[in-house]
């Protein structure tokens, strides 16, 4: 097989590998993918490059049978499929291989591999053909590992290594990598660059999806560029730079949704942190989280937080909300030093954080939006540890007004809410509390576009009457539109500072990505 | 996103109030007792005779009591297995320190006074067990299964060690009296488990405290990063769980006249069941102690009507586990239902 992708690529009439025609997909609300196009050729490494939201998740997610397109077609070596569901694809030969490995972390890496295929004689498991069979796959990628390790002893390089693995025993022919380098050495990386060298040599088809240019550069064919669902092109790194292919990225007028930001009153720092960092995953003990982060906040501006997922944006918020510890550093409120060990110490002086996801960190589903909304302001409205009802349900009826909160009454389960209302509930229950500094993160996540332009307009409300917010977001125009002043994080250290003048989504990509440039295109 | 605009069209639905099987599945433990005591009362007229009515509430007082402290642990997604255990524990030191106590009234004699430091011993030591077991599974994030699994051996055996294995009788009437009186023709325990029920009725309905409850059995996380001190929380209801079953094991013991090695075993199954039939959910911040009392009594009700049609006793258990799958079952399809719409 190997011989014969190679001789059908000299010869330049091969069938492309796969081909995904004018594929689209729609959610509820939202138009997820429209007539997307892409094809990786045998022996070829595809970059699929997007921003954050883009789509490459849900086109991945198309391809590997996770979700079924409502429209297009998925064709494999000319034949059309359906994959209807994640082992169906591995049947075709696609293999997907996530940020989140799907591994069985107390299994071993041979019984990783072969789960539920192992060579067995009557349901006992022939031990040795597993071995014999786990190394074989390993030394095809040239990867020194042994098979009796057990996976959770394993580096998270040597884990993708047995995902690699995995593919390559599931005689895979496209092999998908979602952002395979993020929690990789720059070494280890290289190693893997090699190893998908080594796949392509073999005649396989890779689908490498990274933000990471110089990485997009060094070892792709070609790049398929996402934006916002549609295709934004197709390009050849070696005639590309790297500046058109940001600019393919972002390049979309910023929306009109925007007012211009009153930058008037702005007040004094209230917020500072100094040096704070933090080391250590759940995976990787090693991992920089956050590094010597320093940062000021005053009162009446919002205060942009950019960056790549998995830059330490969130990591950053949830320190200085005393949510995750962290090992150096200090936080400052009014100039003073002050601890913060729990978000209760963080709320009591003030601060409140609108969580990333407001399902499982925000909300209690079960519970009522007036008891959501009262939840951090509690010991205010009682007496003799009874809750005050009427006290409530003013407090409750007060912000579902001012917030306009789209609700049949105050007892409704929060979890019948809409994406938009169950938002306005998250921050309703932290304007209740009249804090200081307001922490957002993703504040418009997965909300409609009417909701989203009322959060903008309460956040710059309330920035005007002299709250201090710090804003993350991973929409670009949102960051842009929104903020008086943007810091850009990467790899969890502050890569630079852009004044609202300056900034440009361009800049913004060009400080998250890292990628080196003499001139400002700004 | 593609959550959220699923559960989008669950407002309409819920505009128009409960669905029928919404309510259905609520109320169904609370029918099911009603159609029993119809079906018993037909059946045998001694089942509706005050005396055998009260007789059931007696026994029922007993693990209700109990139930009320279990109804706390599950609101908040935990459990607590060592609850007969503790009531053992506690009953047994009741005992020990009440023995030879007289009664108050036959005048000067200082050992009556004993009942009080009984029944303050029995409730301390439930209180302190508790809050034990609580500390480990709030601050030293034990799992509660484990903690309290370990609770269930080591409180049985600090019990035989306190009796040096005999059970331990001969209390004084006023002792007696917690446990076998009346006042006026309701027996004492069951006057206690009412107003058991009705304080964490109020303190789960409209104290601050109940409304944390909930908040961290819904979602501990949100409830952490809303500023509620989720740890001292958690300890807390192990607390109050061993709080009840100390009273309970007080109660037992007075009710029985002796403190046994025995008493309260098995009744971690019985208040679970208890708590699970009224429709608290295991995975927390659902339910409450209205539904425990329903649940406590349905099992009651069952325990009497067999050994009234003289049903062989041996079946108790395994009617009551029937029971408890079927009532989850109906809860569960009852809510499938009203999310899948």
């Amino acid at each position: 097989m190997v011989d014969a992708c190679f001789w059908e690529n000299v010869v330049g009439t091969a069938q492309p590998l796969l081909q995904m025609i004018g594929v689209g997909k729609r959610f509820p609300g939202v138009h997820a993918l429209d007539d997307v196009s892409l094809e990786v050729r045998a022996g070829e490494c595809l970059a699929l490059m997007g921003e954050n939201g883009a789509g490459k998740s849900t086109l991945m997610k198309i391809i590997s049978g996770v979700y079924a397109a409502d429209s297009g077609a998925i064709l494999i070596e000319g034949q059309k499929v359906h994959p209807s569901n994640p082992h169906h694809a591995q049947m075709l030969g696609v293999s997907i291989i996530y940020q989140e490995f799907n591994l069985f972390p107390n299994l071993s890496v041979e019984e990783n591999i072969f789960i539920g295929r192992e060579p067995n004689r009557g349901g006992l498991v022939k031990r040795r053909a597993l071995r014999a069979d786990a190394l074989t796959y390993l030394a095809q990628l040239g990867v020194n590992l042994d098979p009796r390790a057990i996976v959770r002893n394993l580096s998270v390089a040597q884990q993708q290594m047995v995902e690699i693995a995995k593919a390559l025993s599931l005689n895979a022919r496209i092999v998908i990598m979602d952002e395979p380098t993020s929690a990789l050495t720059e070494n280890e990386a290289k190693a893997l660059f090699r190893i998908i060298q080594g796949l392509t040599d073999r005649g396989l088809g890779v689908i490498f999806i990274s933000h990471r240019l110089e990485e997009v550069f060094a070892i792709c064919d070609r790049i398929t560029v996402l934006r916002d669902g549609r295709n934004a092109g197709h390009l050849v790194p070696s005639e590309a730079t790297s500046e058109e292919v940001v600019h393919m990225m972002v390049g979309r007028p910023l929306e009109a949704l925007y007012a211009e930001s009153a930058t008037g009153n702005v007040g004094p720092v209230i917020l500072s942190a100094r040096g704070l960092s933090r080391r250590g995953t759940a995976n990787d003990a090693s991992k920089v989280v956050l590094e010597s982060i320093d940062l000021d906040l005053r009162a009446g501006e919002i205060l942009g937080i950019s960056g790549l997922v998995g830059s330490g944006r969130t990591e950053l918020a949830r320190a200085i909300f005393g949510a995750d510890p962290i090992d150096e550093g200090q936080v400052l409120l009014d100039g003073q030093p002050v601890r913060i060990n729990t978000p209760q110490d963080a709320i009591n002086r003030g601060i409140a954080l609108v969580p990333e996801d407001r399902k499982t960190q925000a909300l209690v589903l079960l519970l009522n939006v007036r008891e959501n909304i009262s939840l951090p302001s509690l010991s205010r409205l009682c007496r003799l540890g009874l809750v005050r009802r009427n006290e409530e349900r003013t407090l409750a009826e007060r912000f579902i007004k001012a917030l306009r909160i789209r609700t049949p009454n105050q007892a409704q389960k929060v979890m019948n809410l809409s994406g938009g209302n169950q938002q306005k509930v998250v921050l309703a229950k932290w304007l209740a509390r009249e804090p200081r500094v307001l922490i957002v993160d993703e504040p418009t996540r997965g909300i409609d576009i009417g909701a989203k332009a009322e959060v903008h307009a309460l956040l710059r409300e309330l920035a005007e009457s002299g709250v201090a917010i710090m804003m993350i977001s991973s929409e670009l125009p949102e960051i842009i539109g929104m903020s008086d002043r943007i810091v850009v994080m990467r790899e969890g250290r502050i890569a630079g500072e852009l004044q609202r003048s300056e900034a440009t989504q361009e800049r913004i990509m060009e400080l998250s990505t890292g990628v080196s440039h003499e001139k400002s295109a700004a | 996103m593609v959550s959220d605009a699923a559960s989008a069209p669950s407002l309409e639905q819920d505009k128009q109030g409960f669905s029928t099987a919404d309510l259905l599945g609520r109320i169904a433990p609370l029918l099911f007792l009603l159609v029993l005591v119809a079906v018993l009362s037909y059946l045998e007229p001694g089942f509706r005779t005050e005396r055998n009515l009260f007789n059931v509430l007696r026994q029922v007082s007993i693990i209700g009591i109990v139930a009320v402290g279990m109804t706390f642990v599950i609101l908040t997604a935990g459990i607590d297995l060592s609850v007969g255990s503790m009531l053992a524990f506690c009953g047994m030191a009741a005992a020990i320190i009440a023995r030879g106590s007289r009664s108050l009234l036959e005048g000067n004699d200082p050992g009556g006074i004993q009942v009080l430091w009984a029944s303050l011993a029995a409730m301390g030591l439930g209180l302190l067990l508790g809050l034990f077991q609580g500390t480990l599974v709030g601050y030293l994030k034990i799992p509660a299964f484990v903690v309290t699994l370990g609770g269930l051996g080591a409180w049985r055996g600090a019990t035989l060690l306190l009796s040096d294995g005999q059970p331990i009788s001969g209390i004084s009437n006023d002792f007696r009296w917690w446990g076998q009186g009346f006042i006026g023709r309701v027996p004492v325990p069951v006057i206690v488990f009412f107003v058991f029920v009705l304080v964490a009725f109020v303190v789960l309905r409209y104290s601050q405290y109940g409304r944390w409850i909930y908040a961290l059995g819904g979602n501990q996380e949100a409830a952490r990063l809303s500023g509620l001190n989720t740890t001292v929380l958690t300890a807390s209801v192990y607390g109050i769980s061993g709080f009840c079953s100390g009273v309970a094991g007080f109660l037992l013991t007075a009710r029985l006249n002796s403190a046994e090695q025995v008493a309260g075993q098995g009744y971690e199954l019985q208040t679970i069941a208890a708590v699970v039939i009224g429709g608290t959910s295991l995975f927390g911040g659902e339910g409450g102690v209205v539904g425990t009392l329903i649940g406590a009594m349905l099992i009651g009700v069952l325990n009497n009507g067999l050994v009234i049609l003289n049903v062989s006793p041996y079946w108790q258990p395994i009617v009551v586990g029937v029971v408890v799958v079927l009532s989850v079952f109906i809860d569960q399809f009852a809510k499938r239902r009203r999310r899948r719409i």
